[in-house]
C-alpha cells in the first residue's frame, strides 16, 4: 500500500490530505488485488482443463480463440454473467444470497498481506502470517451457511464436510508454518521473505532437515484446506451431486469458484512466501521479483492440479486419520526437531 | 478524524449485529449473525492497537468457536408448531434482569480507573506479548495449556466410551477417532 499511497502522493502533490491519499491508496489496492483474484479464476479455470485433458490423453477446450481455446474462459464468463439468478423456493433466502460473499471476502482479506515484491504488499503487518491464517478461517463460515441456506441434504453434508475438514486441516497448515517463524524470529511476511536471501540454498525449505518435511506437510494441507482432489470431499460428485454449491446458479455460483481459484492462488502465494524465498531469484540478484513470485506460486498451483487429476479421492475417516494421526503428530516433530536444529547449529538467539 | 470514523463504523456493526442476534426469532440466522459481531469486536481491537489480540480474536472466535456454535444450532431440531410463550410474565423479569446487568457493567466501567496512553501510531504487540509469555507469565501459560490438555483428553475418552456400542456411528464421526481398519 505504501507503494501506491506514494504514487498518489506523486501525481497529486499536496492536493490530497494524508487521509485522502490513505483512502485512495487502500481502494486501489483492493481493486488491484480483487483483479488479480478475478484473473486468477480465469488463468486458472482454462489452465485447468488444459491439465486434466493432457493428463487424460485428450485436448480440452480447443475451439474458442484460434489457439488453444485461449478464450474459452472469457466466453463461458459472458455465458455465466446471462444465467438466471436461481433462489430455490425453500432456502433461506438472505443466507443463500449472503453466503457467496462472504467466501469471497473471507479470501480478499488474506490478499492483503501476501508480500509480491518489494514493497508492494496492501497491509505490511507485523502479525502477516498469522493475519492469512485468521481471515481465510472467515470462509468456512460461508461455506456452512451455504451449505445451510440451500435446504439441501447434499449441500448440508458437503458443507458439515467443508467446515470439519477446514477446521482440522487449518492445525497442521499452521504448525508447519512455525519453524520458519522460530528460524525468522518474525510474522511479518516481508521480513520472512528477506530471510531467504542469496539464492536457493538460504530457501527455508532447503534450511534444514525438518522444514523440508514441515514444507511438504503445508503443501498436502493446503490442499486438503482449499477442499481440492485428493480432499475435495465437499464437492464429490458421486456422492453429493457438487455439495455446499449444488443449489448455485449464475453470478452466485461463480463467486463459489473465483473464491475456489482465488485460494488455490492464496495458498501458494504462501508456500512461496514462507519456504520457497518469495520474490527471491534462484541465484544471483533480484530481477523483477513480482513475476519471479508469481512464477513459483504458478508452478505451485499445476502441481497442485497434477495431483488433483493423478489421485483418486480419499474416504472421509481416512481424511481425518491422515489429519489427525500423522500430519499433526509430524508437524509437532518438525517444530522441536527445528528448535533443536537451531540449538545444535547455534542460531538460537 | 479518520479514526474516529472507523470506530463508529465498527462500533455500528458490532451494536446492530448484536442486537439481531438477540432479536433473530430464527435460531441459525442469530448464530450467523455473530459473524459480523465478532468481527467488529476484532475491528475495535485493531483500533485500540491491540493486533494480537484482533487476529486471535478473528482466529479462536470466528475460525473455531462460532463453527462449533453453527455446527450446534444446525443440528439442533428446531421445534415447530408451539412457538415459545410469549407475555408480560415473562417480559418484566427479563427486563428487570437486563436493567439489573446493565447498571452492574455501567458501574464497573465508570467505577475503573482506565490507564491512558499517549495517542500515536500503535507499535506492534506481539514480540511483548511473547516474551511475557515465556518469562513473566511462563507459569500461568504452561498451567493453562495443561488443563486444556486435560479437557481434550477428556473430550477423547467421552468419545471412545461410545464407539464399540455402535460401529456405524464412528466412520462418520471426525475428529480425533478415524480409526482405520485393515
Amino acid at each position: 500500500m505504501q507503494v501506491m499511497t506514494d504514487l498518489f502522493a506523486r501525481i497529486f502533490g499536496d492536493g490530497l490530505s494524508s487521509l485522502g491519499l490513505l483512502v485512495a491508496g487502500g481502494l486501489t489496492m483492493a481493486l488491484i488485488m480483487a483483479l488479480v483474484m478475478a484473473s486468477c479464476a480465469i488463468v486458472f479455470t482454462w489452465a485447468e482443463r488444459k491439465v486434466a485433458g493432457f493428463i487424460q490423453s485428450r485436448y480440452g477446450p480447443m475451439r474458442v480463440g484460434r489457439w488453444h481455446g485461449v478464450l474459452q474462459p472469457v466466453a463461458d464468463m459472458v455465458k455465466i454473467l446471462g444465467k438466471e439468478d436461481i433462489v430455490p423456493r425453500d432456502a433461506d433466502k438472505p443466507l443463500f444470497m449472503l453466503a457467496p460473499f462472504v467466501i469471497f471476502v473471507g479470501s480478499l482479506m488474506a490478499w492483503a498481506a501476501i508480500p509480491f515484491a518489494p514493497g508492494f504488499i496492501a497491509a505490511d503487518l507485523d502479525l502477516g502470517l498469522f493475519y492469512i491464517f485468521a481471515v481465510s478461517s472467515a470462509a468456512t463460515i460461508g461455506i456452512l451457511m451455504a451449505g445451510w441456506a440451500s435446504n439441501n441434504k447434499w449441500s448440508l453434508y458437503g458443507a458439515a464436510r467443508g467446515a470439519a475438514q477446514a477446521v482440522s486441516y487449518e492445525i497442521p497448515l499452521a504448525l508447519a508454518c512455525i519453524p520458519v517463524v522460530m528460524i525468522t524470529g518474525s510474522l511479518n511476511m516481508n521480513d520472512i521473505v528477506i530471510a531467504q536471501q542469496g539464492g536457493i540454498w538460504r530457501w527455508h525449505f532447503l534450511h534444514d532437515p525438518f522444514l523440508f518435511v514441515a514444507f511438504l506437510l503445508y503443501f498436502v494441507a493446503s490442499i486438503a484446506e482449499v477442499n481440492r482432489g485428493p480432499f475435495d470431499l465437499p464437492e464429490t460428485e458421486s456422492e453429493l451431486v457438487a455439495g455446499y454449491h449444488t443449489e448455485y446458479t449464475g453470478m452466485r455460483f461463480a463467486f463459489f469458484f473465483l473464491a475456489e481459484y482465488a485460494n488455490l492462488f492464496l495458498v501458494s502465494c504462501v508456500a512461496t512466501a514462507v519456504f520457497l524465498g518469495g520474490w527471491q531469484p534462484l541465484f544471483g540478484p533480484v530481477f523483477l521479483p513480482g513475476l519471479v513470485f508469481v512464477i513459483k506460486a504458478v508452478l505451485l498451483v499445476l502441481l497442485q492440479m497434477w495431483l488433483r487429476w493423478t489421485l483418486p479421492r480419499l474416504r472421509v475417516d481416512q481424511l481425518m486419520h491422515v489429519c489427525w494421526k500423522v500430519m499433526v503428530p509430524l508437524a509437532l516433530v518438525c517444530v522441536l526437531g527445528a528448535g533443536i536444529w537451531m540449538l545444535a547449529t547455534g542460531q538460537a538467539g | 478524524m479518520s479514526g474516529d470514523l472507523v470506530f463508529y463504523g465498527f462500533a455500528l456493526l458490532t451494536v446492530l449485529s448484536g442486537f439481531f442476534v438477540v432479536a433473530s426469532r430464527n435460531v441459525v440466522h442469530a448464530a450467523f449473525s455473530l459473524l459480523f459481531t465478532l468481527f467488529g469486536v476484532a475491528g475495535l481491537y485493531a483500533q485500540l492497537g491491540a493486533d494480537f489480540l484482533a487476529v486471535t480474536q478473528t482466529v479462536v472466535y470466528i475460525g473455531g468457536i462460532l463453527v462449533l456454535v453453527i455446527f450446534a444450532v444446525m443440528m439442533t431440531r428446531i421445534p415447530r408448531g408451539d412457538a415459545p410463550r410469549r407475555g408480560l410474565d415473562r417480559a418484566v423479569p427479563a427486563a428487570i434482569l437486563a436493567l439489573l446487568v446493565f447498571a452492574l457493567i455501567y458501574m464497573v466501567i465508570v467505577g475503573t480507573r482506565w490507564p491512558e496512553r499517549a495517542a500515536g501510531a500503535p507499535e506492534a504487540t506481539v514480540a511483548e506479548i511473547g516474551t511475557g509469555l515465556m518469562t513473566t507469565f511462563v507459569f500461568p501459560f504452561e498451567y493453562a495449556s495443561l488443563v486444556l490438555l486435560a479437557a481434550m483428553v477428556g473430550a477423547a475418552i467421552l468419545i471412545r466410551e461410545r464407539a464399540p456400542a455402535d460401529d456405524a456411528a464412528d466412520a462418520d464421526d471426525a475428529a480425533g477417532e478415524g480409526e482405520v481398519r485393515s
